[in-house]
């Protein structure tokens, strides 16, 4: 059937599957890497604008708002053609790195912050009261509280973090729709690009039932 | 003469409403004080003035053995030597019974595991909870999860303890074995300093009892006197309503 000639050919898929693997793996290390660096960059920021010093408070909160505001597709062309500039050149994939990492931590200190701040008073109190110094009541008290409740809000940033990371095709980056996009116009035929929709749905879909299996077992237990 | 806890014109405003209004208060070493009041006379603030969970205005001075409790580094210190315990118990939920009352020896003590699970499982005992060591909190009873949150305090071998209501948010079947456990340790020679409205538990265990109201010490002595014989009109409004309650 012709339609399946368009959208499923075999040869085309057997061709051209080496190249989209290629492209998968630099997704994943530029999600992995992404991620990663996001939770560092959230965590940290997300104390400060809760604990640090006036001015600190503040700038984190301007980070916060700022890079939730601005769509990543237009700070990842900042970064990779504005910047060299002013003399900061990066590589596609450091580029894309870099904003994925500012945005992800930006939304990652949101989670974080409402996290902490979901934890009674009493066991901020409680620690206090016992000598603990403030790294320790973080570390020890709060922190392992409050994983429990942004695993699922996390868990989302990171499918979004991984879905971004296509954006990342526009500065040249092989990652998988780049590789999708390339192999469609060598093979003259859209294959590759569905296969390529299948396996981020492969990745992702099942991290999505994970969250909502998450959602509804806290949800239970909270109420 | 200072105190072991020295508490001088002890000021504490929200907004401009003053919750506390110039508090002095001398306390002794093993003396064990009972404070009693109507609600929100300033009770809690009081206590929680003691360890710093309340900021104070800057001319009040309060001394624990001669060290002053203000904002900074050294102010973990001087919690690490008063002990604190909750009406709402505030246990660690996260933790098991044995983790929740090691927790402060090994981090702010450098106590190793083993010295902190012995002593763990010393005080667990002497609170009568031996048998809930390795449970989750959430799974005692609220008058067990009280005498965790002792034991746990304990634990820093503080030379001060202080409880704001510990039975209040307790079952009435549930008070007696928390009373008991306090009852026994006012026998110890710690210093302690009790929020309550068990008056029969004051006036048996307290050295003595601080009537408050309205952010001032109305009147104070040993329980036979303040609560046998009060001598101010507002304490014996208070106490002849406690009574007939
Ligand atoms: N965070 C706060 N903000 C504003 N007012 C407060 C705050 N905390 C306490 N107050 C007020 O300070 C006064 C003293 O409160 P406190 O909790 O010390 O009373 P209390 O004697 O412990 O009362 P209770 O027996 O109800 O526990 C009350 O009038 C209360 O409304
Ligand atoms: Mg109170």
């Amino acid at each position: 059937m012709n339609l399946v000639e368009t959208f499923f050919n075999v040869d085309v898929f057997l061709r051209t599957w080496p190249l989209l693997i290629e492209g998968l793996w630099v997704t994943l290390q530029l999600g992995a890497a992404s991620i990663v660096a996001g939770l560092i960059v959230g965590l940290f920021l997300s104390l400060f604008r809760l604990y640090g010093v006036a001015p600190v408070r503040v700038i984190a909160r301007l980070y916060i708002d700022i890079f939730r505001s601005i769509p990543v597709l237009v700070l990842l062309i900042v970064v990779y053609y504005a910047l060299p500039f002013v003399g900061v050149r990066m590589s596609p994939f450091a580029s894309a790195m870099t904003a994925l990492t500012i945005v992800s931590g930006a939304y990652t200190a949101e989670i974080f912050r409402a996290g902490i701040e979901a934890i009674p008073k009493g066991q901020f109190e409680a620690a206090a009261a016992l000598g603990l110094t403030g790294p320790q009541r973080m570390r020890d008290v709060i922190l392992p509280q409050a994983v429990k409740i942004v695993i699922p809000p996390l868990t989302n940033n990171s499918i979004n973090v991984v879905k971004d990371t296509a954006l990342a095709s526009v500065v040249a980056m092989p990652d998988l729709l780049k590789q999708a996009t390339q192999a469609q116009a060598l093979a003259a035929n859209p294959t590759p690009l569905i296969v390529a929709a299948v396996i981020y749905l492969a990745f992702l879909w099942p991290a999505v039932l994970f969250v909502t299996r998450l959602e509804r077992r806290f949800g239970a237990r909270s109420s | 003469m200072a105190g072991f806890v020295s508490i001088r014109n002890l000021r504490k405003s929200y907004g401009t409403f003053e919750a506390l209004k110039g508090i002095d208060l001398e306390i002794e070493k093993g003396e064990v004080v009972c404070v009693v009041g109507p609600s929100g006379s300033g009770k809690s603030t009081l206590i929680r003035c003691i360890n710093r969970l309340e900021s104070f205005s800057d001319d009040s001075t309060i001394l624990v053995d001669g060290t002053p409790v203000m904002p900074g580094r050294a102010l973990a210190k001087v919690r690490a030597e008063v002990g604190m315990v909750f009406q709402g118990f505030n246990l660690f939920p996260h933790l098991t019974v044995r983790e929740n009352v090691m927790l402060a020896p090994r981090r702010v003590r450098g106590a190793n595991r083993a010295t902190a699970g012995e002593q763990a499982d010393r005080l667990l005992q002497r609170v009568g909870i031996s048998e809930q060591a390795d449970k989750y909190p959430d799974y005692l009873s609220g008058g067990q999860q009280q005498r965790v949150a002792i034991a746990r305090a304990l634990a820093m071998e503080p030379q001060v303890m202080l409880f704001d209501e510990p039975t209040s948010a307790l079952d009435p079947e549930m008070v007696g074995e928390v009373l008991d456990v306090m009852r026994d340790l006012a026998g110890t020679g710690v210093t302690m300093v009790i929020v309550t409205h068990e008056m029969g538990f004051a006036s048996q265990v307290a050295d003595r009892v601080i009537f408050m109201d309205g952010g001032e010490i109305v009147e104070a002595g040993p329980p036979n006197e303040l609560l046998g014989a009060p001598k101010h009109p507002r304490t014996r409004n208070f106490l002849s309503a406690v009574l007939n309650h």
